[in-house]
């Protein structure tokens, strides 16, 4: 017999401290839609994920009501579009590959999901042909479509960083924060550049259909820093029992996420992939992973003790959750993106806060340095080694780092960046200006880390 | 298959029985109620089975929505699963 006061836990826990499932991503793999013929290749990318994802939408909202959680986003993530491309594109550098991102475009219009992910390549060690076009088609695709998300992994531990790689998404960036100046360069909030990525990761911008995967999976990703900032309001402990506070409400929040991927796997006669066990804060009020660290108590986020209050949140997330779900992956843990925090937005508004932390932070988080917006004159090639660090820390500590940067055309520091919805509002931080150029103009590869060495 | 109904709200006549009403006219066989008045607030707890519901559940789940905004009631219906889900092991 379930107890009132459970019911009115998880009641509270929905209405006020807005608890949710984040995402249902269904994963599809177009590895049948390979074609030489473009026209064709994309007619067959459409259709398949038409078919695949017809009742995806219908089935979040029917779950939805069912359970009284809300499934705030329906996604769909797809197999690297650069392989797909591969067949198309022939040995053609300057294959055009927008056509694959209309047709994506068109398929989530149709299914009425609202991001679509997978216009990405894996060049952590060198580039194919097909690579090299969907990287530099990357400024186009994205300005041409809404709600196409694009990643490109350029290092992982085994292989080390790819700085070709890296110096070409600075470019590409750049080029795409110009192509949409006229909406505070929105297109850069799209593209994620990752370091040991996982193939698995609901969450975009950086979800995709890993080449590891089954033909069409179903991944959620949970959600819940209101949850978890409420329950460390009561607690007045050590950190030992702000850590076993978070655990448990850890353990609450993946198994309401567990439920769902069953539920949706079930109805729709798609295999569960995973639940991602990630704190995902929105701009809303009470809905922030800043609040939560400042709730350990600090006066605000960034000042000095961020970095161990975010490692004890990682780790205890990760440590709750892990038993609450029969299947944990993509980047499971604590997010940490400016513009879609209240808090974070605050404390980088009230100048504790600065990017050189926010890096730091990264090191012991779930992902890197998001959604955070720079001055639109920043060079590319700060931009370069700003995803070079960022890289390093990821591959050095065999985790997954990622740089989701918007240089944001004709704005400076003390301006601000407004996308609306999940997206938020950033303010344009300070960057260093000294110039990196030579560094990142040697190109090659940095190799892998001893640590790599594992066998 | 077990519902969890509850209700919260300004105390007025006749709350239990409009939620027991839709109960019957869909044919949720009502199992549990806890309820209390605070102060003049009305706070209720219902376990009904919807095994036997005659109309789609989301569909009870409108209805029993529309008795709570007709009546100025904050009602949540919800499949008991997702509270086994969170709290049990």
């Amino acid at each position: 017999m379930i107890n009132d006061h459970d019911i009115l836990e998880t009641i509270n826990m929905i209405a006020q401290e807005h608890l949710d499932v984040r995402t249902i991503t269904m994963g599809i793999s177009l590895n049948s839609c390979i074609d030489s013929d473009v026209d064709k290749c994309c007619d067959k990318i459409y259709d398949k994920i038409c078919k695949r994802a017809e009742h995806l939408v219908e089935t979040g909202m029917e779950i939805e009501k069912e359970y009284g959680i809300p499934i705030i986003n329906k996604r769909i993530s797809v197999t690297p579009i650069a392989q797909i491309a591969a067949a198309a594109a022939g040995e053609n550098k300057n294959f055009n590959c927008t056509p694959f991102a209309l047709a994506l475009q068109k398929a989530a219009d149709t299914c009425g999901v609202n991001f679509i992910g997978g216009f990405s390549a894996l060049v952590q060690k060198g580039f194919s042909v097909s690579d090299i076009a969907l990287i530099n088609s990357i400024p186009e695709a994205l300005t041409v479509t809404n709600n196409v998300c694009s990643s490109v992994n350029i290092a992982s531990t085994k292989a080390g960083i790819n700085m070709d790689a890296v110096a070409m998404m600075g470019k590409v960036i750049k080029q795409l924060a110009y192509n949409t100046k006229d909406a505070d360069s929105i297109g850069c909030a799209k593209l994620v550049v990752f370091a040991n990525v996982p193939e698995d990761n609901p969450f975009m911008a950086g979800a995709f259909h890993g080449t590891g995967e089954g033909e069409c999976m179903i991944n959620v990703g949970v959600s819940g820093p209101g949850v978890v900032k409420k329950a460390l309001e009561k607690c007045d402990g050590t950190l030992s029992d702000v850590a076993e506070t978070v655990k448990k409400t850890a353990f609450k929040i993946t198994r309401m996420g567990q439920l769902v991927a069953t539920e949706a796997s079930k109805r729709l006669g798609v295999p569960f992939g995973i639940v991602d066990l990630s704190l995902a804060p929105t701009p809303a009020v009470g809905d922030s992973v800043a609040y939560i660290l400042e709730e350990m108590g600090l006066e605000s986020c960034g000042c000095c003790g961020t970095t161990a209050a975010l490692a004890l949140l990682n780790d205890a997330v990760k440590k709750g959750g892990v038993m609450a779900s029969s299947h944990v992956g993509g980047l499971s843990g604590a997010f940490i993106p400016v513009s879609e925090d209240a808090g974070m937005i605050n404390a980088v508004k009230c100048g504790s806060l600065p990017i050189e932390k926010l890096e730091a932070m990264t090191a012991v988080c779930s992902v890197g340095l998001d959604m955070i917006a720079v001055p639109g004159d920043t060079d590319e090639n700060v931009i370069s080694a700003l995803i070079a660090d960022e890289a390093a820390i990821g591959v050095v500590n065999s985790k997954t780092t990622a740089v989701r940067v918007i240089p944001a055309y004709g704005k400076t520091v003390g301006d601000s960046v407004a996308f609306g919805g999940l997206l938020g509002e950033a303010p344009v931080m300070n960057i260093s200006g000294y110039s990196p150029a030579k560094f990142i103009g040697r190109g090659g590869r940095i190799p892998a880390p001893i640590q790599s060495l594992k066998n | 298959m077990k519902a969890i109904i509850t209700v919260t709200g300004k105390d007025t006549v006749g709350i239990i029985a409009k939620v027991s009403a839709c109960c019957s006219d869909y044919n949720a066989n009502i199992l549990d109620i806890t309820q209390k008045v605070l102060g003049d607030m009305f706070v209720m707890i219902m376990m009904a089975d919807i095994t036997g519901l005659n109309i789609k559940f989301t569909d009870f789940v409108d209805k029993m929505d529309e008795i709570g905004k007709k009546n100025n009631l904050v009602i949540h219906t919800m499949h008991e699963d997702i509270f086994n889900a969170m709290h049990k092991i």
